[in-house]
């Protein structure tokens, strides 16, 4: 049998003209027949939908090559307010579509979920992205249609949106029998803030302050995303220096983020002697931050042009400090966890994730590279500094909970020895340069597009953004990785009891504010 | 177990000293007991802590309350899994539109005589997303707030001053 032809991403579009002023990859404008062309192709290529969302009255997608890592952006000028749905080759691109019809009032043909996502029918307007029509909320938010389950025996659990623990607001649904989970559920967009609207109009500072926010675990990568948005829209080219303060931070934020997690799935199988040692370890890198950026979790310490404060020697030198004193910590915490029977009953083959999914739903971060999924947007399709950095991405194929704590171990040595070297080899000058907008004189900015993606401690992170000619958003889409990991997580829970999903849910770590916007 | 016993004498404990009670939230609770009978809390505080929409970088500090370093429970503060158990909420975000009935609901679950601490610059006043449609800007629209902690986030250190003076408030009451 002769394997057919798959053109990739690049060959696919090579007839068809980018778009004037977008950055740093081409976003091409399709018609109709070529959008319906396109996802005929999904199922026999290997692109991954990296987003999609609404811009005025075009639907966007951004797409990326997994067989060579190039990045697009394909627009569609919907008709009458519908386009063709994109969840047919992509079931990631579902509940992309039911936010873009609940923020913006655009309707996917063909969509076979049109339930409201984030709209809970509680806010004073409708698609407040689009039209923006008022609306006068019911005094209680609408009911929600959860997928049925057709078997008698089963009863169902309601969980949140105000849970346990301290944790973000959601509401899980499960239908279990006996014990055993038949169908889990996740309803979300309880954390709704209208943050894209709020970023419509603001200048780049208060835009950035936003960003930052989507996800406070993540606010180093929302922020560098969102910078580096801007600097592709309007060709800023920023100081050398700036690029290493800022993945100094950014793996600072992943070793937090991975001792903080690596203790507390721990906790979840009652081994609170790692909780409490990670925890510590987490606050040492968070006083260090504070100590050398001055703020524990590093907000606003990233921003368009570059970054807000410079790492001075003292700071260097307590970063290296750090950076000798955890590992040895950390090794004997790795040695503990590997010689824990009782850890290691609970977590090998707990919530397994199959590769298959993984690749449907592009599926990045840890979730993805503990199930063969090798994608690090450091390395592709990367960015500064890590070009000129050697490192290799830890990959395993288990797909359970342990190999997404292993991940997260291989990431903590890897990102303490980033830093060392980052420091090591940290160019002088300058840390910020000015951005200039479109209307300035002499600007020579052909931009006013941007698009960036930035590997953050739980995935990669998505920006893209369009600027107005006098440098304010004119609007800012930003998607978080947990779009993908969610629905991965309802996956991998089926079959295994009602107790294992407090494990199995804290080894995703999703975010909800994240996807929430 | 020597070598253990041995570092223990020779390493200083992780744990942060007692830091002192936040004067400005002392006198901001001294104003509030004037116009509202409370009864005391004795000196124990059973906390639920709701999510009402924050970005999580405030859930992300308030758990570091319960790390070694900053030990919440020697003073008696622990944190409750339902609002039924619990003397005070610590309720962080803008108030979404979308957590506004859960918060309302969870309030009314939680038992007299309650407090309500707004964690955070978003609980205050919306913070950033102030004004947005999506939010109601601030705690004190929604349910009735004792006191105000502001920062975003507001680091451990000021969070546990805050609580600190909470308990203080509510033992001084009882010498009364």
């Amino acid at each position: 049998m002769i394997a057919s032809y798959h053109p990739t991403l690049s060959e696919y579009l090579a007839h068809n003209p980018g778009v004037e002023g977008h950055g740093p990859w081409p976003r091409v404008h399709l018609v109709t027949d070529t959008w319906l062309a396109l996802i005929s192709r999904l199922p026999l290529s290997r692109w991954d939908l990296l987003a999609e969302w609404a811009d005025g009255d075009k639907v966007m997608a951004a797409i990326r090559d997994d067989s060579d890592g190039a990045v697009a952006v394909l627009s569609l000028t919907t008709q009458d307010g519908r386009f063709p749905s994109l969840s047919h080759g992509w079931p990631s691109a579902s509940r992309l579509e039911r936010t873009i019809a609940d923020l913006s009032g655009l309707t996917a043909d063909s969509l076979g979920d049109t339930r409201p996502w984030l709209d809970h029918g509680t806010w004073p307007v409708q698609h407040p992205l689009g039209a923006a029509t008022a609306h006068k909320p019911g005094a209680l938010p609408l009911p929600y249609a959860f997928l049925p389950v057709d078997s008698e025996g089963t009863h169902q659990i309601p969980v949140g949106p105000v849970h346990a623990g301290i944790i973000e607001p959601g509401h899980f649904r499960f239908t279990c029998f006996g014990e055993a989970v038949v169908r889990l559920e996740d309803r979300l967009g309880y954390t709704h803030k209208g943050t894209e609207t709020l970023m419509a109009g603001a200048d780049l500072e208060r835009a950035a302050r936003l960003a930052g926010r989507i996800s406070g675990d993540s606010t180093v990568a929302y922020a560098l995303a969102f910078a580096r948005a801007v600097e592709a829209a309007t060709g800023t080219v920023i100081p050398p220096r700036a690029h290493w303060v800022r993945a100094v931070m950014a793996e600072m934020e992943r070793i937090a983020n991975h001792f903080g997690d690596i203790g507390a799935i721990c906790n979840d199988v009652a081994f609170s002697l790692m909780h409490a040692h990670c925890g510590w370890l987490r606050e040492r890198v968070l006083q260090a931050a504070a100590a050398c950026f001055g703020h524990r979790l590093m907000m606003d310490r990233v921003v368009p042009g570059g970054v807000s404060c410079d790492l001075d020697d003292a700071g260097t030198q307590r970063l290296r400090d750090l950076v000798r004193q955890l590992r040895p910590r950390f090794e004997e915490l790795v040695t503990l966890y590997d010689s824990t029977p009782s850890l290691q009953s609970r977590m090998l083959t707990a919530g397994v994730v199959q590769p298959e999914w993984v690749r449907q739903w592009g599926t990045g971060g840890f979730v993805g590279r503990a199930t063969g999924r090798s994608f690090d947007a450091r390395r592709s399709p990367g960015y500064e500094p890590y070009s000129q950095l050697d490192f290799t991405v830890p990959v395993r194929n288990e797909g359970d909970v342990n190999a997404r704590v292993m991940i997260r171990i291989d990431e903590v040595h890897q990102s303490l020895s980033l830093i060392e070297r980052l420091l090591q080899a940290m160019p002088p000058g300058p840390i910020h340069t000015a951005i200039v907008s479109a209307d300035a004189p002499n600007s020579g900015n052909r931009h006013g597009e941007g698009v960036a993606l930035v590997e953050g401690f739980r995935g990669d992170v998505f920006v893209s953004v369009r600027l107005n000619a006098n440098g304010t958003i004119a609007r800012c889409h930003l998607r978080d990785p947990s779009w993908f990991q969610w629905p991965l997580l309802m996956a991998a829970i089926k079959d295994c009891v009602v107790a294992d999903f407090p494990l199995c849910n804290k080894s995703f770590n999703c975010s909800y504010s994240g996807p929430d916007l | 177990m020597l070598k253990l016993l041995l570092g223990s004498l020779l390493r200083r404990p992780p744990t942060l000293r007692t830091p002192v009670a936040d004067p400005s939230a002392q006198e901001a609770l001294e104003r509030r007991l004037e116009t509202r009978e409370r009864p005391c809390l004795g000196r124990s505080l059973a906390i639920r802590q709701v999510d009402a929409g924050s970005c999580n970088g405030c859930e992300l500090e308030i758990h570091a309350l319960n790390n070694v370093v900053y030990d919440l429970e020697r003073f008696g503060i622990r944190f409750v899994a339902s609002p039924r158990h619990a003397d005070a909420l610590l309720v962080t975000g803008p108030v979404t539109t979308n957590m506004r009935e859960a918060l309302k609901r969870t309030y009314d679950a939680t038992p007299d005589p309650k407090w309500v601490v707004a964690v955070g610059d978003c609980a205050v006043d919306g913070g950033v997303f102030r004004g947005s449609y999506a939010v109601t800007d601030g705690v004190a629209n929604t349910i009735p707030v004792d006191l105000h902690l502001p920062g975003c986030p507001p680091a451990p250190e000021p969070l546990l001053s805050g609580l600190l003076a909470l308990l203080e408030a509510g033992a001084e009451k009882t010498r009364d």
